[in-house]
C-alpha cells in the first residue's frame, strides 16, 4: 500500500516534470571500464562546495558584514551560540579541504592526461573553478577583521596594487587606497557571497555537462572492454571517499579550534602578517625577488603559472598513454610539489613563533571592556608602576585578601603606614592616577585577572587620556560619569573613527550647538583615544 | 555487468551509499539545527534595576510618561535605546508603571487625557488607569515592570505579564 502510494507519487512527478526518469539517465551514465578510485575527486570537490555553501549561509545568517560589527559578531557566533563553533570551524577547515581536493583532482586529471582532445574545454573551465576557490579563500579572510585577517589582506591589495598597468584600477576595484576600511571590507565581501558563489555554481554546471558530454576519460585499452554504468558502483567510491573527507574535517571542526585574534588594529606594529598556508607559498616567493623584480614574483610568475595551467592541453596533444608511461607529466608534478613545499616550509620555518591570541576563549565583551574609564585606566597605572613584577606567586595581586578602595588608596600612597614592615616603594602617581589605580586593584581577582592584563595597551592609554582630560565630566561609560552628553557606550557603531576623530578638532562643525570643548591632540595621543572609545561595548 | 558484481554486492553498495548519506546530512543538519534555534548563551544582565526618573511632581492618578534610556543586550551589541514608561500613582503611596506597548500586537498607545484610559492606535483597544482591557481586542492587561522607589526615583526592573 505505502510502496503503490510512493510509486504513484513518481508517476505524478515524472508525467509533470521529467525529474524522476532525468535522474535516472543521470545515474545510469556509462562510464569505461577503467574507471575507479582514482576519480573520485571531483565529486569531492563539488561535495566540499556545497558543504561551504552550507555552512556559509548559516554563519550569514547571525554576522553583519561591517568591520568591528564583523569581528563582534564573529565573536557572539563563536562564544555565544551552541554550535556556532562548530558552523565556523566546517565553514573554516571546509576551505582548506576543499582546496586540498581540488588541486588533487587537477593532478589525478593532469596525470591521467583526461584534458586531452576532446575535453580541452573541461579542463580550462577547472582551471577558473581552482581560481574561484582561492578566490574564496582570499576574500574569505579578511571577513572575520580580527589582526589575521586585517594584516594579511594588507599584503594582498598590496600586491595587487602592484600589477603593471593594472594596479591603479585594480586598488580601485578593491577599494580605493590607503588602508583598508569600510569600502575594501564591502567589495571583499560581496566578492565572497554574491559574486563568487554564482559563477562557481555557473562554471561548475558547465564542467559537469562536458563531462557529460565527453564521457569519463577513458584509458587506454578501454575501447575493447564492455562499458560500466556509474550507479552503484562508481557511486559507491564517490560516497566513500566523500564520507572519509567528510569525517576529516568533521574531526577538524571538532577538534582544532578556529581562533579569533583580537580586533584588527592598523596601528599595531608589532603585529607579523601571514596568509592562510595556502598562500604561503607565494608569500615566501615574494622574498625571492626583490627591488624592481618584485613583481616578477608578485605578479608575472602567478600570472605565467595560470597562463600555463589553460596551455596545459595544447602543449600535450600526444595519444593517450598509460599513466606509468606519462614519465613528462609525473615529473611536472613532482617537480611543483617539491617546490610548493620547500616555499611553504621554508615560510613557516621564517615565520618568529608568536602566541596565537584568541578572543573566543574569552567570554561576552573582553572583561577590561565593561570597566569604567578610571579602572582601565588603572591597568595603565599598573604597568607603569610595574606592580606585577614584585607581586608573584602568593603575593599575586587578586589573590590576596580583598581591600578596599580607601585601604588600597592609603597602602600605595604610604605602604608602610597600612603595613609596618611592607618593603614596598611608595606609587609616584598623582591622587587621582593613584584613585585610578586603586579602583583597578579593587575588581581584580583570580579569576579575571589575565584578560584584564591582557587589555590591549593603546585603548590603555586611551582610558588614561580619558580621564586626564576629565572626560567623565560629561559622558558616561559603563554607567561610570555624569551624562549631561551622551552615552559612550557602543558609539563605535554609530559613529566611525575619522568622524570622531574630526569632532574631537571641531566639533561645532559636526554638531552644531554642542557645549563639547575642541581638543587637540597629538596624533598619537589622538590615536590612543579614539582606540579606547572605539572600544568601549 | 562485471563479474564481480552480482546481486549481492549491488545490494551492499547500495545500502552504504544510503548510510553514509544518511550520516554526513545528520552530521550537518542537527548542529545547523541547534545553531539557529537554541538561544545564545548570556542572556545576563537582564534583571537590574534601571532608573526611569522623578516621581516628586506625579499626581495621582495621572499617567505620565516616563522617557529613559537603558542598556539592551541585543546579540552581539549592547544597545543603549531610549524607553518609556506609563507611571502612575495609584492613591497616595504606589506607583505603577506600565510598559508602552499594547498587549494585543505591540502597537504604542497613548493616554486619552478625556476618557481618562489607554488607547491603542492599532485596533482601538482600551485600557484602564488601572491597566486593564476596557474593550477591543487586546487579550491581557498591560503588562508591568516591577517597580522599586529609592528616595524620589522612581527604579524600573523586569517586566511581568498582564493578567487575561
Amino acid at each position: 500500500m505505502k510502496s503503490g502510494r510512493i510509486s504513484n507519487a513518481v508517476d505524478w512527478l515524472e508525467e509533470r516534470t521529467g525529474l524522476p526518469s532525468s535522474v535516472t539517465h543521470f545515474m545510469n551514465e556509462e562510464i569505461p571500464a577503467s574507471a575507479g578510485w582514482h576519480q573520485v575527486f571531483g565529486s569531492i570537490a563539488l561535495f566540499c562546495f556545497l558543504v561551504q555553501m552550507f555552512t556559509g549561509i548559516l554563519l550569514a545568517m547571525n554576522y553583519a558584514p561591517t568591520p568591528g560589527e564583523a569581528y563582534n559578531s564573529v565573536k557572539y557566533i563563536a562564544t555565544e551560540l551552541t554550535g556556532g563553533r562548530m558552523m565556523r570551524g566546517l565553514h573554516h577547515w571546509g576551505a582548506s579541504v576543499m582546496i586540498v581536493v581540488v588541486v588533487l583532482h587537477m593532478i589525478q586529471t593532469f596525470l591521467w592526461g583526461a584534458y586531452k582532445r576532446p575535453r580541452e574545454a573541461t579542463w580550462i573551465v577547472g582551471v577558473f573553478l581552482l581560481l574561484l576557490t582561492l578566490a574564496y579563500g582570499l576574500t574569505g579572510y579578511l571577513l572575520p577583521w580580527d589582526n589575521r585577517a586585517y594584516w594579511g589582506t594588507v599584503v594582498a591589495t598590496q600586491i595587487a596594487a602592484s600589477a603593471p598597468g593594472a594596479g591603479p584600477y585594480m586598488t580601485q576595484l578593491l577599494g580605493g587606497e590607503g588602508p583598508i576600511g569600510v569600502v575594501t571590507f564591502a567589495r571583499f565581501y560581496a566578492i565572497h557571497v554574491l559574486i563568487l558563489p554564482p559563477a562557481t555554481m555557473l562554471l561548475i554546471g558547465l564542467h559537469v555537462f562536458l563531462v557529460r558530454k565527453h564521457g569519463v576519460a577513458p584509458a587506454p585499452g578501454d575501447e575493447t572492454k564492455p562499458k560500466k554504468k556509474f550507479y552503484p558502483a562508481q557511486v559507491f567510491k564517490d560516497t566513500v571517499a566523500i564520507f572519509l573527507t567528510f569525517a576529516v574535517l568533521f574531526t577538524l571542526a571538532v577538534m582544532v579550534r578556529v581562533p579569533l585574534e583580537r580586533l584588527a588594529d592598523p596601528t599595531d606594529t608589532s603585529y607579523i602578517p601571514r596568509p592562510d598556508w595556502y598562500f604561503l607559498f607565494l608569500f615566501q616567493m615574494l622574498k625571492l625577488f626583490q627591488g624592481p623584480l618584485e613583481i616578477v614574483g608578485s605578479v608575472v610568475l602567478p600570472g605565467l603559472a595560470v597562463m600555463g595551467l589553460i596551455l596545459v592541453p595544447f602543449l600535450d596533444r600526444d595519444v593517450m598513454k598509460r599513466v606509468r608511461h606519462r614519465t613528462l607529466a609525473l615529473g611536472v608534478v613532482a617537480l611543483a610539489a617539491f617546490g610548493w613545499t620547500g616555499l611553504t616550509v621554508a615560510a613557516i620555518r621564517s615565520t618568529p613563533p608568536t602566541p596565537v591570541i584568541d578572543v573566543t576563549e574569552m567570554q561576552g565583551p573582553e572583561s577590561w571592556q565593561l570597566l569604567s574609564a578610571e579602572e582601565v585606566a588603572g591597568i595603565g597605572y599598573y604597568r607603569k608602576e610595574a606592580c606585577a613584577s614584585c607581586h608573584v606567586g602568593e603575593q599575586k595581586l587578586g589573590t590576596t585578601k580583598k581591600r578596599t578602595r580607601e585601604w588600597l588608596m592609603e597602602h600605595l600612597k604610604h605602604p608602610e603606614v597600612m603595613r609596618p614592615g611592607s618593603s614596598m616603594p611608595p606609587v609616584q602617581l598623582t591622587t587621582a592616577q593613584t584613585a585610578s589605580l586603586a579602583a583597578f586593584l579593587v575588581k581584580l581577582t583570580p579569576d579575571n585577572a589575565s584578560a584584564l592584563e591582557a587589555a590591549p595597551q593603546a585603548a590603555v592609554e586611551g582610558a588614561m587620556l580619558y580621564r586626564e582630560n576629565q572626560c567623565h565630566v560629561c559622558h558616561q561609560v559603563n554607567g561610570v560619569g555624569m551624562k549631561t552628553g551622551p552615552s559612550l557606550n557602543g558609539v563605535a557603531q554609530r559613529r566611525t573613527r575619522d568622524w570622531l576623530e574630526q569632532h574631537f578638532i571641531d566639533p561645532q562643525k559636526l554638531s552644531p550647538g554642542t557645549t563639547m570643548p575642541a581638543y587637540k591632540f597629538s596624533s598619537r595621543d589622538m590615536d590612543r583615544m579614539l582606540t579606547y572609545i572605539m572600544s568601549i561595548p | 555487468m562485471d563479474k564481480h558484481q552480482g546481486p549481492d554486492r549491488r545490494s551492499f553498495h547500495v545500502s552504504v551509499i544510503y548510510a553514509m548519506w544518511a550520516v554526513i546530512t545528520g552530521a550537518l543538519t542537527l548542529p545547523a539545527a541547534i545553531y539557529l534555534l537554541v538561544p545564545p548563551k548570556s542572556k545576563k544582565n537582564t534583571s537590574e534595576w534601571i532608573e526611569a526618573g522623578d516621581i516628586s511632581q506625579l499626581k495621582a492618578n495621572v499617567p505620565e510618561e516616563f522617557v529613559f534610556r537603558r542598556n539592551r543586550l541585543d546579540g552581539w551589541k549592547v544597545t543603549s535605546e531610549k524607553t518609556t514608561a506609563w507611571v502612575i500613582k495609584q492613591g497616595d503611596s504606589d506607583v505603577v508603571a506600565f510598559t508602552p506597548q499594547c498587549t494585543h500586537l505591540g502597537c504604542a498607545y497613548s493616554y486619552d487625557d478625556k476618557n481618562k484610559e489607554f488607547l491603542c492606535p492599532c485596533h482601538t483597544s482600551t485600557f484602564g488607569l488601572d491597566g486593564k482591557v476596557l474593550t477591543g481586542p487586546a487579550p491581557r492587561a498591560l503588562d508591568r515592570y516591577e517597580t522599586k522607589i529609592a528616595g524620589s526615583k522612581l527604579m524600573l526592573g523586569d517586566v511581568r505579564k498582564g493578567d487575561a
